[in-house]
């Protein structure tokens, strides 16, 4: 998908990344940016206030998803692997931002690499590296699909 | 010898179930999924109803692979501060009626999480379970797996390891 109105309408049409609340900033070549605004309904600790990691993580694998996406020749995805390291908690208020880069796709299988920061531009509140399916144009369409995305 | 009568079993299971509803209860993105979890003993199982704000792929339908991730990482963190408050609550080190609102057991956290996503996960409920096979002074590794209608065929699974809060300044 190399338009990036239609991968920005798609990632619009994910009814989880909408609920999240997420709003996708750039995108494009195999590089995808998207934001997620602080909400207190998605608190991991309440202690603390800091937003849950499974949170961050669902920013995370949409983010990367969505740069597969627009590798060029890309036509679909689904996450096979995805590690999570987290650096530090985010800081309750602020929204966390996701970029995500497609940095290698082979006919079956794309490799992403993210970061995710709050509005401190220093020390990412975390990384994350992944594995995942990659359709492409130059395979035969039909072809068998399954993934959990 | 004579040993101390046992206590009720309904006493028991009421103090451990009101332990586990404020350990969970407690947390806002746990209530947001709808996540539940179900005691057999110290056994967890968590429970993940469907619902359409789940959805990741429209068009197969399928669950996104972040609420997948999401719901692996909560019931491993859940097992784990399950796991030390059970034993704090056995070994009569903790007092369950201070266990409230305000006064909840430390939460660990994350350092990393690992997702292995074996098949797409379907519009229905997904359960999971955690195993905790390392709980050390400072750091624990969990293991979880997730199904949807045959326990055997997962459709994902997952490795995550965690910083566990220091025991002096938990509840």
């Amino acid at each position: 998908m190399t338009d990036p109105t239609a991968a920005q309408q798609f990632i619009e049409a994910i009814p989880h990344s909408k609920a999240l609340g997420m709003t996708l900033e750039e995108i494009g070549d195999g590089r995808a940016v998207i934001s997620m605004p602080y909400d207190t309904r998605f608190i991991g600790d309440p202690a603390t206030g800091v937003i849950a990691g499974g949170a961050v993580s669902a920013l995370m694998d949409t983010c990367c998803g969505a740069a597969v996406m627009t590798f060029p020749g890309a036509r679909g995805t689904a996450t096979l692997d995805l590690r999570i390291d987290y650096m530090r908690a985010a800081k309750p208020g602020q929204r966390i931002i996701a970029r995500a880069e497609c940095f290698h796709a082979t006919r079956t299988v794309a490799f992403v690499k993210a970061t995710a920061h709050d509005e401190d531009e220093g020390l990412p509140v975390a990384t994350a590296s992944g594995a995942f399916t990659m359709e492409s144009v130059t395979r035969a369409p039909g072809a068998k699909t399954e993934g959990a995305q | 010898m004579s040993r101390p009568r046992p206590e009720p079993v309904q006493v028991v299971k009421e103090r451990r179930d009101r332990a586990l509803k404020t350990l969970v209860g407690g947390i806002p993105y746990v209530q947001w999924l709808g996540i539940q979890f179900d005691r057999r003993g110290d056994e967890l199982t968590a429970t993940l109803p469907f619902d359409e704000k789940l959805i990741g792929n429209p068009f197969l339908p399928a669950i996104h692979g972040g609420v997948t991730s999401a719901f692996l990482e909560i019931t491993a963190m859940i097992e784990l501060s399950w796991s030390m408050l059970w034993e704090d609550m056995e070994k009569g080190a903790l007092d369950p009626q201070s266990v409230d609102d305000a006064h909840l057991p430390r939460l660990p956290k994350t350092i990393d999480f690992t997702v292995d996503y074996l098949r797409s996960g379907l519009p229905r409920d997904a359960y999971a379970r955690a195993r905790v096979n390392r709980s050390g002074r400072r750091y624990a590794s969990v293991h979880v797996e997730a199904w949807q209608d045959n326990r055997t065929r997962l459709f994902a699974q997952a490795t995550g390891h965690f910083l566990i809060p220091s025991r002096d300044k938990s509840a």
